[in-house]
């Protein structure tokens, strides 16, 4: 059985087999660490869920500003009526930061003039999904912005 | 010159260099009314050759990180004598570089000089198009201001919506999840060596194809081209070539002396994307597209069709010598020239409108 098998490849055969897979080997062996080498090892996160956004009595009503949620921007925003919310600022388009414009009343994204109401609803422009909105609650002198879960 | 070098024997027995000048001397350049399209290519890589010797003396000071990317160039800029002119003169000889490149490419196509057997001819050339695009986009996050922050952002943002592969591919553009010092890192890394080593590979193809293949006639301008003797490109055509550059590197010192690239503000990954914000001009007409995209189309998301539609487009430019079968034959294909034009028009339209209307709305 085996001694028929062989007989019937060719040593021209086996040789081409022999050094096409050992190319292929080589290739592969050479290839696989250096495409593992090039994608970025993930770094662990601390997972936070909550932040100091802001403190009361910085922000002026119809007004807005941008602070740090773990890696990522957060926009804090006093409405004109005075009441806080808090948002993620990166942008459901193209991940630019928001920000708050006065003259509009709500939030604005620069890159492709995306505009999304006080309560994260993407109103125009290309943004396809509302801002991921955050609890907000108030400790003191501290405005907590809150991930909801 | 290259007869005194042929002449001795130095030379003779270390390398056939008879057979290059003799190659050079018989070289030569149809003449037709379209010959002056011809000067564009070399004018292509003349702007090429002073991004090299730029972008090495750049290096000298250059430092690519997050914390010290922007102060290092600031330091180009104000402390290093002519610093401000040889970094001005990198970023204005890329834009006009990938002028130069867009020029020759559709003069090219429109000339049908892609016809068998001159297709790797182009396949290449737009390669290396593409590969000015990338030198264009990786060079742009290097000074690491707000402007440069938020367009590699939104970049390597659009690269996550191809299908299947679009997050890998963030990663392996970003160094991360985000844009980051990792990223400045990785884009400077791609810009000094992997794109350069390609760009000399193709490159190096392209112009020996080219001397192979000896200089397409355009089905327009066969007739004319039989009547008019071509012109010996030694040293006529050479000459007026250098004519050419000559120009070139006056405008080119006139813009960068002029109008000094600016540097902005140092970017600063918690802050709003500023109003006002587009990428460079080549990167415009896609960049508007963008904004007129609907949120969603059918149910997919805008933005996904249209990168889509970008990435079909840039694929069947890369084969039109392999679907335009039709001029081999002796034929016109209308289609291509068609599309070339409205090609042509959208990119023209959008950009203007890009600049034209304000950005605040
Ligand atoms: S990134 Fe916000 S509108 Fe495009």
């Amino acid at each position: 059985m085996m001694a028929n098998f062989f007989s019937r490849i060719s040593r021209r055969s086996f040789l081409d087999y022999f050094l096409g897979g050992g190319a292929a080997a080589l290739a592969g062996s050479v290839l696989f660490p250096v495409l593992k080498y090039i994608m970025p090892p993930a770094i662990p996160q601390a997972v936070q869920n909550d932040v100091v956004a802001g403190k009361v009595g910085e922000l002026a009503p119809n007004s807005g500003k941008v602070f740090r949620f773990g890696n990522k921007p957060g926009i804090l925003v006093r409405t004109p009526e005075g009441d806080y919310r808090a948002f993620s600022a990166v942008c459901t388009h193209l991940q630019c930061t928001v920000q708050y414009r006065d003259d509009f009343k709500h939030i604005w994204c620069a890159c492709h003039n995306g505009h999304f109401d006080l309560t994260g609803r993407n109103l125009e422009g290309p943004p396809p999904r509302p801002l991921e909105e955050y609890r907000v609650e108030i400790r003191g002198e501290d405005i907590f912005a809150i991930r909801q879960t | 010159m290259s007869t005194t070098v042929a002449k001795s024997s130095f030379w003779r027995e270390r390398f056939p260099i008879d057979a290059v000048a003799h190659f050079f001397a018989k070289k030569t350049v149809p003449m037709h009314r379209h010959t002056i399209w011809y000067y564009l290519g070399g004018m292509t890589l003349f702007f090429f050759l002073i991004q090299v010797g730029t972008g090495v003396l750049l290096l000298l000071y250059y430092r690519p990180t997050a914390e010290a990317a922007f102060e290092s160039v600031q330091f180009i800029m104000t402390k290093v004598r002519f610093g401000w002119l040889i970094r001005s003169l990198h970023s204005w000889s890329a834009n006009l570089m990938v002028a130069a490149a867009m020029i020759h490419m559709f003069s090219v196509f429109f000339m049908k000089s892609y016809r068998k057997p001159r297709e790797i001819t182009w396949v290449s050339g737009v390669l290396l198009f593409f590969l000015a695009l990338a030198f264009g986009f990786t060079g742009y996050l290097l000074p690491w201001n707000t402007l440069a922050y938020f367009a590699t952002k939104v970049g390597t943002e659009i690269a996550s919506v191809v299908p299947i592969v679009g997050h890998d591919l963030l990663l392996f553009l970003r160094g991360g999840e985000e844009v980051t010092g990792a990223t400045l890192t990785r884009l400077f890394g791609f810009h000094v060596a992997v794109l350069p080593m390609l760009t000399t590979a193709l490159l190096g193809l392209h112009l020996l194809l080219v001397q192979v293949q000896g200089m397409s006639v355009p089905p327009q301008a066969e007739a004319q081209a039989a009547q008019r003797k071509p012109m010996p490109f030694f040293p006529y055509f050479l000459m007026r070539d250098l004519v050419g550059w000559l120009v070139a590197l006056g405008v080119l010192a006139a813009l960068a002396a002029l109008f000094p690239w600016e540097l902005g503000e140092k970017a600063d990954p918690f802050a709003s994307a500023p109003p006002g914000i587009k990428p460079e001009w080549y990167f415009l007409f896609m960049f508007q597209t963008l904004k007129y995209i609907p949120a969603k189309i059918l149910f997919m998301d805008g933005e996904v069709l249209g990168i889509l539609a970008f990435g079909l487009v840039g694929v069947f430019w890369l084969l039109v010598p392999f679907l335009d079968r039709r001029p081999e034959a002796g034929g016109r294909t209308r289609w291509f020239t068609v599309f070339g034009w409205v090609a042509i028009a959208f990119i023209a339209v959008m950009s203007l409108i890009a600049y034209v209307v304000p950005q605040t709305f």
